[in-house]
């Protein structure tokens, strides 16, 4: 057992990580009201001048669309899938079953760089024109293990009974789907989306090949002019914007689960 | 309508009968998209390995060959690549170990309920904040005069600046979630009673660790270390954006596909971190860590 010393020293190696943890977003965050136009540090005075400039940046905002087309059509496609071969996997007894999960789990395993090449060789051998649509195809790949993940758990944890009592008393595939298993599903479903989306709103690596020129989604788009210096107060803002825009899914899964976000039960 | 429902019903008859029909239905979607699309895209690639292009067309070249694997062994500089993205890898893990282990130790054995749910939350939230936006963050902490020299300058020390120690900080950063919340959920499971009785038989905290916790945890240490390892293996964007003019083995890969336009090579080059994690996950399958992802 720990001694009230090792457990101070504990308590303090905790606070320093907490503290380490913070330390960049909050640079990031005061940087944007940084006023001096190298960010010399520390800042001198502040002024909130680069917000209304970047607020009408447009690459910002078309890249920001972009990004949120591109998330939703992913999300709307991993739900789909991962519902799907979850379950396939939870209700049915079949030969494959068991590679499901490692098939499911292999885009996100292995480096994105392998996925993005793979795909980008594949859409040129079929002559896809690259643009939204293939960017929505690379993210869906691999969201749809995060789907599959929370869906898979729930239907195993609620069993198949109450779907069986639901057919004995009458009601069709349909009805059952819709009045029993899909109201058990939805909150597993929702976690499962939010993930989804959030991991395809910040991908860069599948995303770099399977973009076109003229379509940039945010992550590229900052890349793109990360190393420029005229472009770094734009910059700056963008990159705080989302470190403040990263508390709503933290929120949200907190409300959807009751569990703090990312934690599976 | 009165037609529609009875087709719908019909067809809800139809599929509550015939089992395997539904079972095809559900899978013939998510197997069109994985296996013919993905993997076959996968084998594809994996393919194309084999093959050249042609130095003055760029024109791939369908011929069955080793060339690019013969290039990748042969080549110092490819080997120094390879070594340098293990051990970048390798650092990262025990740099992420070593600072998430009193983390996780805190907030499964120290913490109370409450406390601990915060810390949870707390040490998680990052997780949601941009990878792109952390990597950046540190790119201008790091910066000349940034806020890491100005935190040293006190003590009479420089910052590292832009290299190899700066994306190994950078990565340990990005990962370092990855790795308390394994440590944590074994920590967890750990009962106290072991500890107690550890510590009644007359160890002190640091043997009851090293003899009772440690060997407990390794399961969990090699999840986390799954993570940790096979993101900094595949990561070349940090290493752009803090690491000057480092190469690591994706880095490779990258310019060979946007500037070099060479596929068959960098897909040779690409068999370098797939052989890396598959030994790793098979190394990962006889701990029984893949139970605690």
């Amino acid at each position: 057992m720990l001694g009230s010393r090792g457990r101070r020293l504990l308590a303090g190696l905790m606070a320093l990580g907490l503290l380490i943890v913070y330390l960049p977003l909050a640079v990031v965050l005061l940087n944007s009201f940084n006023s001096s136009r190298t960010f010399s540090w520390p800042p001198t005075s502040l002024t909130t001048h680069w917000w209304s400039q970047a607020w009408d940046s447009q690459g910002a905002r078309s890249a920001l669309r972009t990004s949120v087309e591109a998330g939703l059509g992913a999300t709307a496609i991993a739900l789909l899938l991962g519902t799907m071969a979850a379950f396939a996997v939870a209700r049915y007894r079949w030969f494959g079953r068991s590679t499901v999960s490692f098939l499911v789990l292999l885009p996100i395993a292995l480096p994105g760089i392998v996925t993005g090449i793979a795909l980008n060789n594949a859409f040129r051998v079929a002559g896809t024109t690259f643009g939204l649509v293939t960017i929505i195809i690379g993210h869906s790949t691999f969201c749809i293990v995060l789907v599959y993940n929370n869906a898979l758990a729930r239907l195993r944890r609620v069993g198949g009974t109450l779907e069986e009592a639901s057919m004995d008393l009458g009601a069709g595939v349909w009805q059952t789907f819709r009045f029993v298993t899909f109201p058990l599903l939805r909150s597993a479903l929702l976690a499962g989306a939010l993930l989804a989306f959030a991991l395809s709103f910040d991908e860069i690596i599948v995303t770099t090949f399977t973009a076109a020129p003229g379509v940039q989604t945010l992550p590229l788009w900052i890349f793109a002019n990360l190393f420029r210096p005229n472009q770094a107060p734009v910059i700056n803002v963008v990159a705080a914007g989302l470190v403040v825009l990263s508390v709503i899914p933290v929120w949200l899964a907190q409300r959807v689960s009751g569990e703090p976000a990312g934690v599976r039960r | 309508m009165d037609r529609h429902q009875g087709l719908t019903q019909r067809g809800s008859g139809w599929l509550h009968r015939h089992a395997n029909a539904r079972l095809l239905g559900l899978l013939s979607l998510p197997a069109a998209w994985l296996v013919l699309a993905y993997l076959g895209a996968l084998v594809a690639m994996l393919l194309a390995a084999f093959w050249t292009t042609n130095d003055f067309t760029g024109a791939i070249e369908h011929t069955t060959t080793l060339t690019n694997f013969t290039a990748l062994v042969t080549q110092p500089v490819y080997r120094t690549i390879a070594v340098r993205s293990l051990g970048v890898a390798a650092l990262v893990t025990l740099v992420d170990a070593v600072v998430a282990m009193p983390m996780a130790y805190y907030m499964a054995k120290v913490a109370s309920p409450r406390v601990r749910r915060m810390l949870l939350v707390a040490v998680l939230t990052p997780l949601w904040a941009s990878y792109l936006v952390k990597a950046y963050a540190w790119r201008v902490m790091l910066a000349n005069g940034g806020v890491i020299d100005w935190l040293l300058a006190p003590v009479g020390l420089h910052g590292p600046g832009y290299g190899l120690l700066a994306t190994v900080l950078t990565l340990s950063y990005l990962w370092l979630p990855f790795m308390v919340l394994p440590l944590f959920a074994g920590l967890e499971r750990i009962p106290d009673t072991l500890l107690e009785a550890s510590a009644d038989q007359g160890a002190r905290a640091g043997r009851t660790f090293r003899s009772i916790v440690l060997p407990l945890l390794y399961p969990a240490l090699f999840a986390g270390a799954l993570f940790t390892f096979s993101l900094s293996l595949g990561d070349y964007i940090t290493v752009k954006i803090v690491g000057g003019a480092t190469q690591l083995a994706s880095n490779v890969i990258y310019d060979n596909i946007t500037t070099g336009g060479n596929l068959p090579f960098a897909a040779a080059a690409a068999f370098f971190p797939i052989l890396v994690m598959v030994f790793f996950l098979v190394g990962a399958r006889r701990t029984g860590a893949l139970d605690e992802l």
